[in-house]
């Protein structure tokens, strides 16, 4: 059976029935009790478990981390909730330093099952240290995975894997899906961490994109059918690991592709995932991959300067249209 | 009325009016939002006014302050322009950071204001870098940074202050206790006392009735001074309330807060009513001459609106401008395009 809920209720009811499952999972954040985050994300879970297990912290995101490390290496499996994606540059010490590496430091006898979720996306009116897409930063660093859920049933999947691991896990949701509904199990079920989902199949080039950018591909594609082309939309799930086997699999097939996500485009993910398709499939490809990222400027306030920097549908299908066409890729 | 009182009268009035304004540029920036006119969310500063123009009126344009997401009041009383603001709260290009950053980053360099700041306690460093130039450059200003409660669970703060005192730094640290961060009592993440936590690295810490503006504005004078004669750093822990939601669009709040603690501290406590029943209780005003000052910023938030709605949106081409200084376009630069 399956009935549609929020993104929002499909963390609420991963994290619910996972701490019910493992009384070793606790949840520390920011507002995270009895005003259930300013997205208002965990309701109700401190009235089921209580003030000892859904932790109120003060605002001090590096000790916390550091803290969630520690316990994470003793025995708890704490799920940190990060407010804001662009905190993450005060956590950086505790994440990269201390819970990516202490695996390997140890030769393997330590290790640190945590959870990290935090959020990523521009066009709130936000501003510039509210409206970050930091994914890219904690994928460089080996030790760390990364999800990018892209709809409810994605987020609760990839959620209950991600409490299940036994590294430290960051998960990115975007903070303008947590009202998106969609159909979702009633039934348990998990998503494993590195497969990828081909959401609509096509011939003639490949959309990959992450997070909010999924639904941007898949608004492409249906524009490009009323052009008469055919696109097929991959959503990764994850960064790390990341599903080259489908990736590929599909591009060799169109031998198009673009990637489009809401991190800075330089040096950032779509530059990553570009680099692979031409490396690996660089005999099947009929024309440059293309990258579409966030522009890279900080992101600006004004609505006016804020929505330049997004990619769009309409911009998507504009270069698909442009390398299915021919079109040199200079002229884009 | 006594003669000190008589020669303050005009700096009373100041303070007076800068306090109104605050209260009048937060209505309204709160009605834009209820109206769906504003970009975004912003975070209201009614109730708290006392504390930034109590501070601000002991400082002149050359001294400096750094400010946080809850900013208006600071800014204003720093002596921003009404206009500009709105300008600046709507996306306008005409705005202080033309259009770029908003209610949480309005920065006004003209009145010393090195800008708000999103992230809680992320000015304290940049405050104290400010008393370092200060120290260095043989300069005579203070800096005053402005945080509140919740931002003092920073470890950047404990850095900065263990430097500024080793270094004799001329910085203030204002901490705006208002009882609340976002929607959590501050004694449930305040452990200890906030002034023994600057007096562990030996600066002297006052505490001071936020909500009386002469009050504050003593205590702030006092050690402004001492800062120019090379006796900072201080801390100041100012105990106020804020009026609205932790930000206008926190409007249930009966869960954290109650609404007859709210009444009781807006008919108790006003910076404005009581410091206006003092100035009439002194002499120094007329209740006509409070209400015109109460109407005549009124039309000025008004006209200020009206001509902020009505401004231009910067154009798209400023999107990759000001990203480098000495550059005009970033994206052009960045793909190696000489200048
Ligand atoms: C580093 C950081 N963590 C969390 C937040 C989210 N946040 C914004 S304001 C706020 C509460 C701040 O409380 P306080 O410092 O007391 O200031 P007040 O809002 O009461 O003026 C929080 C947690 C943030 N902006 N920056
Ligand atoms: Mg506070």
């Amino acid at each position: 059976m399956t009935r549609e809920i929020t993104l929002s209720q499909a963390v609420n009811e991963a994290i619910a029935e996972e701490m019910r499952r493992d009384e070793t999972v606790i949840l520390v954040g920011e507002d995270v009790a009895e005003a259930g985050t300013p997205f208002k994300v965990l309701s109700g879970l401190v009235e089921e478990f209580g003030t000892d297990r859904v932790i109120d912290t003060p605002i001090a995101e590096p000790g916390f981390m550091g803290i969630a490390v520690g316990a994470a290496m003793t025995g708890l499996r704490p799920i940190v909730d990060l407010m804001f994606g662009d905190f993450l540059y005060l956590v950086m010490d505790q994440l990269c330093n201390q819970a990516a590496k202490t695996h390997y430091m140890s030769g393997g006898k330590l290790n640190v099952p945590l959870v990290l979720r935090t959020n990523l996306g521009a066009t709130r009116r936000s501003a510039a240290q509210h409206s970050q897409s930091l994914h890219a930063l904690v994928a460089h660093i080996p030790g760390l995975k990364v999800a990018m859920p892209s709809s409810a049933y994605e987020a609760k999947g990839l959620l209950k894997a991600a409490i299940r691991d036994d590294n430290p896990v960051v998960i990115f949701e975007d903070k303008l899906m947590y009202q998106d509904k969609a159909p979702v199990p009633e039934e348990e079920y998990l998503l494993p961490l590195g497969e990828a989902a081909i959401l609509r199949e096509g011939l003639e080039v490949t959309l990959i994109g992450t997070s909010s950018m999924r639904q941007v591909c898949e608004k492409a594609a249906e524009i490009l059918e009323a052009d008469g082309i055919s696109a097929e939309v991959v959503d990764p799930r994850t960064l790390v690991p990341l599903d080259e086997g489908t990736i590929l699999g599909s591009v060799r097939k169109t031998s198009r592709a673009i990637v489009v996500d809401e991190g800075h485009q330089n040096f950032g993910v779509t530059a990553e995932i570009a680099a692979r398709i031409s490396e690996k499939a660089f005999y099947h490809l009929d024309a440059p991959v293309i990258r579409m990222g966030a522009m890279d400027v900080p992101v600006p306030f004004s609505p006016a300067l804020e929505d330049l920097t997004v990619p769009t549908p309409e911009a998507v299908a504009a270069n698909a249209r442009a390398l299915v066409r021919g079109v040199p890729v200079h002229a884009l | 009325m006594p003669r000190d009182k008589k020669a303050n009268a005009e700096a009373y009035l100041r303070m007076y009016r800068q306090m109104v304004r605050i209260r009048a540029f937060e209505d309204n920036a709160n009605q834009l939002y209820l109206n769906a006119k504003m970009p975004g969310l912003t975070h209201m500063y009614s109730g708290q006014e006392a504390v930034a123009v109590g501070i601000c009126e002991a400082l002149t344009d050359e001294d400096r302050i750094t400010s946080t997401h809850r900013g208006h009041g600071h800014c204003l009383a720093k002596g921003a322009e009404l206009k500009l603001m709105f300008c600046e709260l709507l996306g306008k290009e005409e705005g202080y950071c033309r259009g770029k950053g908003g209610s949480m980053h309005i920065a006004d360099q003209a009145h010393g204001n090195l800008g708000a700041n999103a992230i809680v306690g992320g000015s304290a460093g940049i405050a104290t870098g400010a008393a370092l130039s200060a120290k260095r450059l043989g300069r005579n200003y203070v800096t005053v940074c402005f945080f509140g409660d919740g931002a003092t669970a920073q470890g950047l703060w404990y850095e900065v202050m263990n430097m500024a005192a080793l270094w004799k730094l001329p910085v203030i640290y204002a901490c705006e206790n208002n009882g609340y961060s976002e929607y959590t009592p501050t004694d449930e993440v305040v452990a200890g006392s906030l002034t023994a936590r600057a007096e562990a690295f030996a600066i002297e810490a006052h505490q001071v009735d936020g909500q009386d503006v002469l009050a504050v504005n003593k205590c702030a004078t006092e050690l402004a001074e001492r800062c120019r004669r090379g006796e900072g750093p201080f801390f100041i822990e100012l105990e106020t309330y804020r009026y609205h939601g932790h930000h206008v669009g926190d409007i249930n709040r009966d869960y954290y807060r109650s609404k007859e603690e709210e009444a009781r501290w807006k008919a108790d406590r006003d910076p404005i009513i009581n410091f206006g029943r003092w100035l009439l209780s002194e002499g120094v005003a007329t209740k006509e001459e409070l209400a015109a000052i109460g109407s005549e910023i009124g039309d000025e938030a008004a006209a200020a609106v009206e001509y902020a709605l009505a401004a231009p949106y910067p154009d798209a081409i400023e999107v990759d401008m000001h990203v480098f200084k000495g550059v005009e376009h970033a994206l052009p630069y960045m793909s190696g395009a000489r200048q």
